[in-house]
């Protein structure tokens, strides 16, 4: 477990609520990516213009994060078929479940929802298993 | 800008900074936390347990409120049932999330930190949900003519 970092995972956690529950005493809205995302579709107007300005933050932040401060570089597969895959499967995925790590994950449970309780477990397992066999499965 | 645009816009950049801080956008970081069977790195636990926590007290506080402070109502879920398409739909993405280590919001947070990667699943992502919206309509066209023909 050398790569366990819980003082800044417990930190950015409390931001990642801190803003969920500022969307949620202020606006009323479920700070849910997938269901921010997937709304922009269907959103007019007025619906829209806040998801477009959670959004600019949700990219920005990162960005200016790393001009002030030292992070490494991020590590990731370079197989386009699997990028896609997982692209598209993710997308259908969260909009057909209704949410995803952070609007099952993090509101879902901090409202106590049996829904997002039931999502957040489903999805973890079956992470959990396609993770177990790409790394020490049949593929490895 | 509008109180609650402003707002949302704060929202995002202490959710994208909490992603940063964290290491969440870094997709090695994830799967090394759903690699249960390996080196397992707990730190995506301590993510959700931070994150729950301060996000109960805000939902708490909702909750004596018949508004909240910058708009009408309150526009969270109000479904109860645990039915197919929640559990579909959550292993469904779960395999997705398990095949790169990117889930929507880590994935969106780390577009602008200079991988082609990332835009290839994002554009993928993006493509996944309007076929959810596609498939949506379909089978809202056929339980209208089911329920015509009966």
């Amino acid at each position: 477990m050398e790569n366990f970092t819980p003082v800044s995972a417990v930190i950015g956690g409390a931001l990642i609520g801190l803003s969920a529950a500022l969307l949620w005493l202020m606006n009323g809205r479920i700070a849910g990516i997938s269901g921010i995302l997937g709304g922009l579709a269907r959103a007019r107007h007025e619906d829209r213009t806040w998801r477009i300005a959670f959004l600019a933050g949700l990219i920005a932040a990162p960005l200016l994060y790393s001009l002030v401060a030292s992070s490494a570089p991020i590590t990731i597969a370079s197989s386009p078929l699997l990028l896609i895959s997982a692209g598209l499967l993710v997308g259908f995925g969260t909009r057909l479940g209704g949410g995803c790590t952070s609007g099952h994950g993090v509101c879902g449970i901090a409202r106590l929802s049996r829904r997002s309780l039931v999502a957040t477990a489903v999805f973890m397992l079956s992470a959990m298993v396609v993770v177990f066999l790409m790394r020490h499965g049949l593929g490895a | 800008m509008p109180p609650r645009t402003l707002l949302s816009l704060v929202a995002g950049l202490l959710f994208g900074l909490g992603l940063a801080i964290s290491r969440m956008i870094d997709p090695a970081k994830v799967l090394g936390f759903l690699d249960i069977s390996g080196n397992w790195d707990p730190s995506l636990a301590f993510v959700m347990a931070g994150a729950v926590s301060v996000a109960a007290v805000g939902f708490r506080l909702g909750a004596r409120r018949a508004r909240p402070l910058l708009d009408m109502d309150f526009h969270g879920s109000t479904r109860t049932a645990v039915d197919r398409p929640l559990v579909v739909g959550a292993a469904l993405f779960g395999i997705g999330w398990g095949l790169i280590g990117y889930c929507p919001g880590p994935a969106l947070a780390s577009l602008l930190l200079g991988r082609r990667e990332t835009w290839i699943f994002v554009a993928a992502m993006i493509l996944g949900m309007a076929a959810h919206r596609l498939y949506e309509r379909r089978a809202a066209v056929s339980r209208r003519q089911g329920s015509e023909a009966t």
